[in-house]
């Protein structure tokens, strides 16, 4: 049975898979950064997502030239993050997690209600100007766009490690992470720190939402990819940047070879929930997580 | 997070008791015979099964610490459990079938509940999710659930209990509201019993509790069997008694979210919590979209409408985190010492 095993049709669902991987850590990026920096689930995330590819489309869609277009939903994003910092973050200073969770909630709501208000329910169609054809690698098809979304990433992520690694506002950054109190004492600005997080956070949603809008369309069902980032984050761990990628790249892979090889044993739709149950038994061998902080308990 | 204190040195005789059943008599003696048909369909059903809801995920979020994104999933297999042990038992009295549907939850709550046993907060509470997705997708794949009806949908069964028939509105109401009291009467009494005093001490501090022998794992996974049976239940009135349909669609994220919204407004770790907050979020939309409709009349079509309800719950959900922290339950103490102590200078 081995022997007529298609390993070249075997590559090349896990390369689709990691690819597809890739797009999941672009999403769990933006959680983790929120997360280092004030140790809240930002569940508004996915929302953000959405907000930034529809006004970014409607924008382009009303004659605005792409680079224009881009920078000024980028402004509008980083305003976005210093008014939920003003008028939700600094009045709950403090509170506990699942409190500041169950705002992210609320505004999730909020963003996701405005965005359609404004914007309207309508699907739009977004090219980003990549095409979506299959390169051969030796007999082994990869999607073009994929690629670049990797590459986008990967990108991403570099920028993120240098800024956090060589700046001082990446320093600030990590000094909060690892003990608000302590911050505060040395006189960081917390209010200005979590603002910049957030707006980053809305960047990073930005380039996020146009990749996933290019992919699907952008309209209401693209806050839901954060359902995928998820599974993603507990299995990389909330506040690592590496594991949200290696997280992205297993559940992805996992989750494209089990759609395809036992998928058929279950009739099916399995993804809406195999991301979960992988990240489920991975933690119950580490439950902190691939590269998750490890817990110490005190009395 | 609320803070509980056992009330253990009262030695005065407690008048506690008085206002809830006050309440439910006037909720039995009264509300049957004065209300409208739109007051018992589409306020008071819905209440009362959300109310359960919340005091069932309460048990868990608010008295054990753990927090569930799942609990629709919970109400799904309530509602279905109860639907199919009806269905293809010939003769099950429908009392007992609600209970073996509780049952069969509690069984899922465990499973899903083990992660508990290695997680804490937000891996927890990511982790229900897949309850929720994995709930949703085994109730719309596998038909035998639905009785292999072709659209998914179909009709519950006539409500009966002890041979009496509750038909009609108003015997719908009546079925909710003793089931309700039932079970939120015995939810109460378990969370000021020792086990409910194990929840807490789970919830404050997991390792102060083990060292002072609380069996941490066993109460984490009561808690999660407990907390689905009575969700379950509220699933089973969600589908029987407001909805007349069972149909998976309806037990998506957005209800387990409804659910944790209610016991966040209402206050966390109070039964009452649970009424007040089930009561904010069935009226809130109908007021809404009553005062929508007046304030802009035709300028404000369906779509708007649920635009602008998603923002306001929003920002209601954020006003109440950042006002009322401790919710309408902990607001409703104060606005009665208040009263009280006016009465109390006047005399």
């Amino acid at each position: 049975m081995m022997a007529d095993f298609d390993w070249a049709f075997f590559i090349e669902v896990l390369v689709g898979g990691l690819l597809s991987g890739v797009m999941y850590s672009l999403v769990a990026i933006g959680f983790v950064l929120i997360y280092k920096t004030s140790g809240v689930l930002n569940f508004a995330q996915g929302s953000m997502l959405l907000f930034a590819a529809l006004t970014f489309v409607s924008l382009v869609e009303r004659g605005v030239p792409f680079a224009l277009a881009f920078v000024i939903t980028f402004a509008v994003m980083v305003l976005i993050g210093i008014a939920i910092e003003r008028t939700v973050l600094r009045a709950l200073t403090n509170k506990p997690p699942i409190t500041l969770f169950m705002a992210t909630l609320g505004l999730s709501y909020i963003i996701e209600g405005a965005a359609q208000l404004i914007w309207g329910t309508q699907v739009h169609g977004l090219d980003l100007g990549i095409e979506d054809l299959p390169l051969d690698f030796g007999g082994v098809l990869v999607s073009q766009f994929d690629m670049f979304a990797a590459a986008v990433a990967a990108g991403m992520v570099a920028l993120l490690s240098i800024f956090f690694r060589y700046t001082r506002v990446g320093l600030a950054f990590r000094a909060v992470a690892d003990d608000q109190f302590a911050a505060l004492a040395v006189g960081l600005k917390l209010p200005w720190i979590w603002a910049t997080v957030w707006a980053a956070a809305g960047i990073v949603a930005l380039v996020a939402g146009l990749l996933w809008g290019a992919r699907l369309g952008v309209q209401f069902s693209l806050s839901l990819v954060v359902l995928k980032a998820l599974p993603v984050l507990v299995l990389g761990g909330f506040d690592s940047i590496l594991g949200a990628i290696v997280g992205g790249l297993l559940i992805g892979a996992a989750e494209k070879l089990a759609e395809v090889y036992i998928g058929e044993y279950f009739g099916g739709g399995i993804e809406s929930w195999f991301a979960y149950v992988v990240a489920l038994a991975f933690l119950l061998i580490r439950p902190s997580g691939l590269f998750g902080q490890k817990l110490v308990e005190r009395v | 997070m609320a803070v509980v204190t056992a009330d253990l040195h009262s030695t005065q005789p407690s008048y506690r008791w008085l206002a809830p059943a006050a309440l439910i008599a006037v909720a039995y003696l009264v509300v049957p015979f004065i209300g409208s048909t739109y007051l018992y369909e589409a306020i008071l059903v819905p209440f009362l099964a959300l109310s359960l809801a919340g005091v069932g995920l309460n048990l868990l979020t608010g008295y054990a610490g753990q927090v569930s994104l799942g609990s629709a999933a919970f109400m799904a297999v309530g509602a279905f459990a109860a639907y199919n042990f009806n269905l293809r038992v010939d003769g099950l009295p429908l009392i007992v079938s609600i209970l073996l549907a509780g049952l069969c939850a509690a069984v899922v709550g465990i499973v899903f509940g083990l992660p508990s046993l290695r997680l804490r907060g937000f891996y927890l509470a990511v982790s229900t999710l897949a309850a929720q997705f994995f709930v949703q997708w085994a109730l719309t794949k596998f038909s035998w659930f639905s009785n292999d009806s072709a659209s998914g949908v179909i009709d519950a069964p006539p409500l009966t209990l002890a041979g009496v028939e509750f038909t009609g509105p108003v015997g719908r109401y009546l079925f909710s509201l003793t089931v309700v009291v039932v079970l939120t009467f015995l939810a109460h009494r378990l969370a000021t019993s020792q086990t409910g005093r194990n929840f807490i001490a789970v919830r404050d501090n997991e390792t102060a509790a083990r060292i002072i022998g609380v069996p941490v794992l066993k109460t984490k996974l009561l808690a999660f069997a407990i907390s689905s049976f009575i969700i379950a239940v509220a699933g089973v009135l969600w589908a029987f008694a407001y909805l007349r349909t069972v149909e998976p669609a309806g037990f998506n994220l957005d209800r387990s979210f409804q659910i944790l919204f209610i016991i966040i407004i209402g206050g966390l770790a109070s039964t009452r919590g649970a009424f007040f907050g089930a009561a904010l979020i069935v009226v809130f939309p109908l007021v809404l979209s009553r005062l929508g409709s007046f304030l802009l009349g035709d300028l404000f079509d369906s779509g708007v409408l649920d635009m602008s309800q998603r923002i306001v719950l929003g920002a209601l959900i954020i006003l109440f985190l950042i006002l009322e922290p401790d919710g309408l339950s902990s607001l409703w103490g104060k606005i009665r010492r208040r009263l009280g102590s006016a009465v109390a200078g006047r005399a």
